[in-house]
């Protein structure tokens, strides 16, 4: 048994933390942040030349066919630059569910550019009314001559409002939060009638809920057999788990960080803080929080790309739970720790804990992830 | 044991309510309920009306225009309050600084600021914590060196709540520097329009302009304006910090926040039924509801066993550890229940004029922000950690 990295997964974690350490800073992350796209265009286009954005695809797409493990290198150091970049919802989820789910023409038509960064997806899987339940879907698509009418609204989706390609979730068939009858669509970003509502995510993304108002798309749009769009989402929603565990693992890795940092330095009654039993044991509680959350995302990373099976869905399901816990944690303990500079904008722990709340808020919170669990316990 | 009201308790209680229906400002109130912020001019607006109503300054002697209610009336005013939608009364001037210059201040100081306060001439801001000072307050640098007539203030304070809208704040600061920390401390009170002074915003993690640092360079204070006697601030700032203690446990702010709770979980959907319903999620809210029924109660307590007269003790840092997690267990919980909502933030649906059409539920916009906001909740007046010191020397004597 071996956890360590091989020698190629170690430089590439050493590349992508290089590239961050040189293009982010907290002064320019809000500036990133504040700018038309959300992120960095110049850090994109650096992480798909040097072909990063291509990683988990095969090679004749630029990739090296990188698995949950590479996935898992790549967004640790995104997390820990606190990165605005759409490498979840474009690379991960849009390229996975296109890889996945469509036919030749498709991939042709999308992924050389997902994978080069030249494209960008979103994924709009969620509605008002859906809560993280992804088969909660009302968005109606209709069959129509050589194509389908679709209506309805998707919610908070990170990313939609730049995106190049929306794969949107949309029920052909069945009754609401059936599993069955649910189609999955590559929408032209551009194509009438789809309005967005645009807006900053308190943890400094941007994003947009979608309303479909009679978009006709073509028959090509459909990726994947109509009404069966089920079963590719909660597969490709599953490596999106691993890859945000690890983004999350990241964040936190920072936020224990820069916490330690200030027991040792911050001076109270002449002594630095870390002085105190009562803080050093909660910063040993925030380290276990980290070890636990670190432990689950190397083994969702490990079982990201395996054939879909009850144990995948377990072991995705408990990691996200903890990392939702963990994460929950440590945001709160470390502003505790920090006192009220830890509540400063201009102080970047509050980034860091801020993201690490709304993590927990994406692709299921820790009580979702609690219920589906034990909705697949065995019972020995 | 009896734990109801009396007759006269009830009747007041009934007075509170039919004041509070015809007089608070329904804007106002929606604010509140609705956690969004108050402009200066809503706080000022509002404290007009209580002072018409000769119920601005709770904590004050009748003598000096205060109501002298007892703890139980001053209780059922708090609950009363919070269920309606009252804005947090600003306390600086008329809870902090008032009883100070009430129990120590000249007969000048006395007639001078008690007024002002009541009319809401006066805007006071708190000049305690500074970057090297918090938990460990007496370790304050700000100094203050007499010259004739004056003392010259030097140094900076922070986190000076609402300060950007103050005229006046009052300060600790050290006139002695020979002897033990906190016997070198004194109490000014300090014009914020003397050259010399400026403010700094704080931004939160939430965006917010709330808090700032001001600072003071060869600010000329005269010494009428000393509190007391010079190097005896400390007992004064501890007499005050007795009365920004006890409400800090906000139990009624909670029952607010948990009604507002219970309203939302109502309204959002989670597999086509009410959130409120789903088994996970109504048993966290009725953990927090348990939760603070006991607090209540333990407050209640508090409040009884002063009826006589007096200050509660180190009882009142026990609450206010337990009451801030109740409330922040309570926000996290309505920031949990919008689900992916939690994640846009949506400034212009802060706006109570907003006519457009809301992303998710009316009321979701404030909630992460809220959310985040309120961790300051187990940090200020004393962070929960130098409570439960004050508990764990005070009362168990460890």
């Amino acid at each position: 048994m071996d956890f360590r990295l091989n020698e190629e997964q170690r430089m590439l974690q050493d590349t992508v933390a290089r590239l961050v350490r040189g293009e982010y800073s907290s002064e320019k992350r809000l500036e990133f942040s504040e700018s038309e796209a959300g992120f960095s265009l110049h850090f994109w286009k650096q992480l798909g030349e040097l072909g990063l954005t291509a990683a988990p695809f095969s090679e004749d797409l630029g990739g090296f066919n990188g698995g949950g493990v590479e996935v898992q290198s790549v967004m640790t150091e995104l997390g820990r630059g606190l990165c605005l970049e759409p490498y979840l919802q474009s690379v991960i989820l849009g390229g996975g569910l296109i890889s996945q789910a469509g036919n030749v023409s498709q991939k042709e038509a999308w992924l050389g550019g997902i994978a080069s960064g030249e494209l960008q997806a979103a994924v709009a899987l969620q509605e008002p009314q859906s809560f993280y339940n992804l088969t909660d879907v009302e968005t109606r698509a209709d069959k129509t001559d050589g194509g389908y009418l679709l209506n309805g609204r998707k919610a908070v989706v990170i990313g939609g409002h730049c995106a190049d390609v929306l794969l949107v979730s949309a029920r052909t068939s069945g009754d609401a939060r059936d599993a069955k009858g649910i189609s999955l669509f590559a929408l032209k970003a551009d194509s009438a009638g789809i309005e967005r509502r645009i807006y900053p995510t308190i943890d400094g993304f941007k994003g947009c809920d979608l309303v479909l108002n009679k978009v006709q798309v073509s028959a090509e749009a459909l990726v994947g057999e109509e009404g069966q769009a089920a079963g590719v989402i909660e597969y490709q929603s599953g490596r999106a788990i691993a890859a945000l565990c690890a983004e999350a693992v990241g964040v936190m890795e920072v936020a224990n960080e820069l916490t330690l940092d200030y027991l040792k330095q911050r001076k109270q009654f002449g002594v630095p803080i870390g002085k105190f039993q009562v803080l050093q044991h909660r910063m040993v509680d925030m380290m276990s929080a980290l070890e636990q959350a670190r432990s689950m995302a190397i083994l969702a990373a490990s079982v990201a790309d395996q054939e879909q099976s009850d144990e995948r869905r377990r072991v995705l399901a408990a990691a996200k739970n903890v990392i939702g816990r963990s994460g929950q944690f440590i945001s709160e303990q470390g502003i505790q720790s920090h006192g009220g500079i830890g509540m400063t904008w201009e102080y970047n722990f509050a980034h860091y804990a801020k993201r690490l709340i709304m993590i927990n808020h994406q692709l299921g919170d820790a009580d979702f992830h609690l219920e589906r669990y034990a909705s697949l316990l065995q019972a020995s | 044991m009896n734990m109801n009201y009396t007759a006269e308790e009830r009747a007041f209680r009934d007075e509170v309510r039919a004041f509070l229906d015809e007089q608070l400002p329904a804007d106002i109130a929606a604010k509140v309920k609705g956690f969004r912020h108050l402009s200066k001019e809503d706080h000022q607006r509002w404290q007009k009306i209580l002072s018409a109503q000769g119920w601005y300054a709770t904590h004050w002697p009748k003598e000096y225009g205060g109501v002298d209610w007892s703890p139980v009336q001053k209780h059922i005013w708090d609950e009363e309050s919070s269920r309606h939608g009252v804005p947090r009364s600003i306390p600086f001037g008329v809870n902090m600084v008032a009883p100070v210059i009430i129990r120590f201040g000249s007969e000048e100081q006395k007639q001078t600021y008690l007024p002002r306060i009541l009319s809401g001439e006066d805007w006071w801001c708190q000049g305690y914590s500074e970057p090297g000072a918090g938990s460990d307050l007496a370790s304050l640098k700000t100094r203050a060196v007499r010259q004739g007539d004056h003392y010259i203030v030097n140094g900076q304070k922070t986190w000076t709540t609402l300060g950007q809208y103050a005229n006046m704040i009052f300060c600790l600061v050290r006139t002695n520097t020979q002897v033990k920390a906190q016997e070198g401390i004194s109490f000014l009170l300090i014009d914020m329009n003397t050259p010399g002074i400026s403010v700094r915003p704080i931004i939160t993690l939430d965006g917010e302009h709330e808090v700032n640092e001001v600072f003071f360079e060869d600010v000329k204070v005269p010494v009428e304006n000393l509190v007391g006697e010079e190097d005896k601030g400390w007992t004064y700032a501890k007499y005050l910090l007795t009365y920004e203690r006890t409400g800090l446990a906000g139990i009624g702010l909670s029952k607010a926040a948990l009604a507002h709770l219970k309203a939302l979980a109502s309204r959002r959907i989670k597999n086509g039924r009410p959130l409120i319903e789903d088994t996970v999620f109504s048993q966290r809210i009725a953990e927090a509801e348990i939760d603070l029924t006991a607090a209540a109660i333990s407050n209640l307590r508090i409040v009884a066993s002063v009826e006589g007269g007096g200050m509660p003790g180190a009882e009142s840092s026990m609450l206010k550890v337990k009451g801030t997690e109740i409330r922040q267990a309570i926000n996290d919980l309505a920031r949990r229940a919008i689900g992916p909502y939690a994640i846009p933030f949506v400034e212009e649906e802060l706006d109570l004029d907003y006519q457009g059409e809301f992303l998710s539920d009316e009321n979701a916009a404030p909630l992460s922000a809220h959310y985040f906001n309120n961790r300051k909740l187990s940090i200020f007046g004393g962070s929960n950690e130098i409570q439960k010191n004050i508990v764990s020397k005070m009362i168990l004597g460890l």
